[in-house]
């Protein structure tokens, strides 16, 4: 009997042992007491993407905040929790964290996510997690209501945003110049652009356009492709309460898909069902093998930037060339423009699971504050900083970023912060992927149609 | 099958003494007291949970995440309804019967039969070779395929002089198959490697001496005997393609869903696409599927030993 019983209690212990493993996922719960833990997430990692971020806070944020916290008297430990993954990817992860009711207590978030996270209750306004001392924070003045509005939904403000950044055409010069195109080049319209295509043509093994198609890029396709194109047209994907459908509009978008892609061979439509196509597509333009691209200014301080990109150009300043994404044709983009481009922004939330949310925003403040920034341009790779003060001096003697605050902030657009577009999106991108693997425009255009009103409803969908 | 299966064991009830380790009812009910709950929580509780699951409009953001509806059956209505469902079931059938079935039990056995009369050295090599991709962890393995497929720098396009071919966007459901068997073989090469060994020799002797070619050795003596094995084998390899993850690594489901087997289907439904609820639908389709796999060749078996 004795043998009997010893055997179940072992049985037990180890179903309870399993049943604790299974319950603590361990992810980052604070530990309480004075100080305490605290952990950041973001979409950055050493010696891969947002390099120079992930450096920044391991090497700034964590030493300086903890001997801060020191001087105060309060033992707080800072751990960064690097990620290193393409943006779904990273989005599933913290969706997957806050779902469980885990998750680090400072989270890097796109701005377009927080629609449909604050939905799911995953994340709270800020002032309902940080406290008072948020509503109190000096650093908002700084912070134009424009600006904030990228972390907002529904009137609440979420988390701090990061800034903001804008979508430009990236050209070769090197490129250009073997083809007799001007290396000071400024297009017109799409008509100016496929022109350039063609001269880059007689160059061998060289793509002369990559405008992001299908659905392994994922949002890059939307964000760096049909939307920019699409507000060429003068339309934008929700308008009066209606998302776009089978319009004019968008039937032109996916003409100029089929235009490069499927009749004049002016882009790689392979590239564009590849897994890993958008680095690919990164790593050919370093190479020199892509004379066109359309992306956002991500990807001069982040990409192809010499020190810190994923894929570096030594000579980027001297060959890469960037100039506005024009309309259609002249004076056809949305407000009547010439010129047109999409902006989004990310930030960092505070989680509402946090064990220590106090103090999570003060460290959270600590990231913001005007000597965080200054060291963060330190790192290199700062995008357009949220913060009037910091931008005036930021901005000087930076080209790109200037050129992108003074000329591409004005004439930009933004995705509607709705907890449907990411879906909406998705649709894009399938219909991107139809046209660009060969399937007609008029096809494409009907199953875009259905889906988004399988989405939102037949309802709000405007088929012009 | 329940009835059968229940007047089968009513048999062996009969004939055999009711509590032969004398343990009483109590007894052996605490003896299985542990295992049962470890089959509760991590078997039962989780099926069940996903059939709730898959009656909800449960999702992975949105306001569906914080409040969702039971649907009924809105779910599998919508799943049933969706070509991409139906041309996921055909991939992954075209899937299993060409990497699973045919692929890695026919190269398997075939490898075993070569081998078995080579000297214990060459044997030895060409085992370690054939295990070694079965040892290399999945992932470690899709890497070492991506660089041997790859379009611009790619190994095969190397040796066959063939530039610029991208083989995981052409020929992605080839480029699956063909990567599986790499990696499952080595299963069923072991398996029928001892399963030949079983073979009685005085069968064999006796049949080469009475002029049975090898295709006749194969037929009337070497398959009979090993049959058990065959099933056995046909069938862990059926279920395993079935629920392999792995072509994701290569593929990710693509060129637009051209490699888009189940497990991935309901990946990409279910997490990135954020559609929990129906993710948790079709993965009781495949369940349901997966049994009746199971009960096929289960039954296969009995009607072999009658």
């Amino acid at each position: 009997m004795s043998r009997k019983k010893a055997l179940g209690a072992v049985a037990s212990a180890a179903i309870a042992s399993l049943t604790l493993a299974a319950c603590s996922g361990g992810d980052g719960d604070g530990g309480g007491g004075d100080g305490g833990t605290l952990t950041i997430v973001a979409n950055a990692i050493a010696g891969g993407k947002n390099e120079a971020e992930a450096t920044w806070i391991n090497e700034w944020v964590i030493p300086q905040f903890e001997q801060a916290m020191a001087d105060e008297g309060q033992d707080v430990t800072v751990t960064f929790e690097a990620q290193g993954v393409d943006d779904e990817d990273y989005k599933t992860k913290i969706a997957l964290d806050l779902q469980s009711g885990g998750g680090a207590d400072i989270i890097g978030i796109d701005g377009i996510w927080v629609g449909e996270f604050a939905e799911a209750g995953y994340i709270a306004p800020l002032a309902d997690v940080g406290g008072d001392a948020v509503t109190d924070w000096d650093g908002w003045e700084q912070i134009p209501d424009a600006v904030q509005n990228g972390l907002s939904f529904e009137d609440q403000l979420y988390g701090v945003p990061q800034g903001a950044d804008g979508r430009v055409l990236y050209y070769n010069k090197e490129l250009f110049a073997q083809a007799g195109l001007p290396e000071d080049w400024h297009p017109a319209s799409w008509q100016d652009i496929l022109d350039a295509g063609h001269a880059l043509q007689s160059i061998d093994g060289v793509i002369p356009i990559q405008l992001n198609a299908g659905t392994a890029m994922g949002e890059a396709t939307t964000m760096q492709g049909l939307l920019p194109m699409l507000v060429g047209t003068g339309a934008e994907v929700y308008t009066d309460g209606q998302w776009i459908g089978a319009t004019d509009q968008l039937r032109q978008v996916l003409d100029l898909y089929r235009t490069i892609y499927v009749d004049e061979q002016l882009g790689d439509p392979i590239l564009q069902q590849e897994a890993d196509g958008r680095d690919s597509s990164f790593a050919q333009f370093a190479d020199g093998q892509i004379g066109i691209l359309l992306e956002g200014d991500y990807f001069w301080r982040s990409v192809i930037d010499p020190n810190d990109g994923t894929a570096p150009m030594d000579d980027r300043d001297e060959v890469v060339g960037y100039t506005l994404i024009p309309a259609e044709t002249p004076g056809s983009g949305i407000n009547g423009q010439d010129f047109v481009s999409m902006s989004g922004g990310t930030g960092r939330v505070l989680n509402p699971n946090s064990d220590n949310p106090e103090l999570a925003w003060e460290l959270l403040a600590f990231m913001n504050s005007e000597e965080a920034f200054d060291a963060r341009a330190e790192y290199g790779g700062l995008n357009i900083s949220p913060r009037t003060d910091v931008n005036e001096e930021l901005l000087e003697g930076n080209e790109m970023l200037t050129f992108v605050s003074d000329e591409v902030l004005p004439i930009t657009a933004y995705r509607p912060g709705l907890a449907a577009y990411p879906e909406v999106s998705v649709a894009l991108q399938e219909a991107t992927a139809a046209v660009v693997s060969g399937t007609s425009v008029d096809d494409a255009l009907a199953s875009y149609s259905q889906a988004v009103a399988g989405i939102v409803g037949e309802e709000n969908v405007n088929n012009g | 099958m329940a009835t059968a299966h229940a007047r089968s064991s009513g048999r062996r009830s009969r004939r055999r003494p009711d509590d032969v380790a004398g343990l009483g009812r109590t007894g052996a009910g605490t003896f299985l007291v542990p295992a049962l709950a470890l089959i509760g929580l991590f078997l039962i509780f989780p099926a069940l949970w996903t059939i709730y699951l898959g009656m909800t409009d449960y999702r992975l953001t949105g306001l569906a995440a914080a409040d969702p509806q039971f649907i009924g059956l809105e779910n599998y209505r919508q799943v049933l309804a969706d070509a991409e469902f139906w041309r996921s079931l055909r991939l992954t059938l075209i899937f299993v019967l060409g990497s699973g079935v045919l692929g890695q039990t026919l190269l398997g056995f075939c490898v075993a039969w070569s081998l078995r009369r080579l000297p214990r050295l060459a044997k030895g090599l060409i085992e370690t070779l054939v295990l070694a991709a079965w040892v290399v962890p999945t992932s470690v393995g899709s890497f070492l395929w991506l660089a041997l497929l790859d379009r611009h720098e790619g190994t095969l396009n190397w040796l066959l002089d063939t530039p610029g071919t991208a083989w995981l966007i052409e020929y992605p459901m080839a480029s699956i198959i063909i990567f599986n068997i790499w990696v499952g073989t080595a299963f069923s090469m072991l398996l029928f490697s001892s399963a030949l060994g079983a073979v009685p020799p005085s069968q064999l002797e006796s049949s080469r001496m009475a002029g049975a070619s090898t295709w006749q050795q194969l037929r009337d003596v070497v398959i009979p005997n090993i049959r058990g094995h065959i099933l056995t084998n046909t069938l862990l390899i059926t279920l395993w393609t079935f629920n392999t993850f792995t072509p994701y690594l290569l593929t990710a489901g693509g060129p637009n869903g051209a490699s888009e087997i189940l497990p991935v289907y309901i990946y990409r439904t279910a997490i990135p696409g954020g559609q929990l609820g129906v993710g948790a639908a079709i993965s009781l389709l495949m369940l349901l599927i997966n049994l009746v796999i199971a009960l096929v060749y289960m039954r296969i078996g009995r009607e072999k030993k009658t």
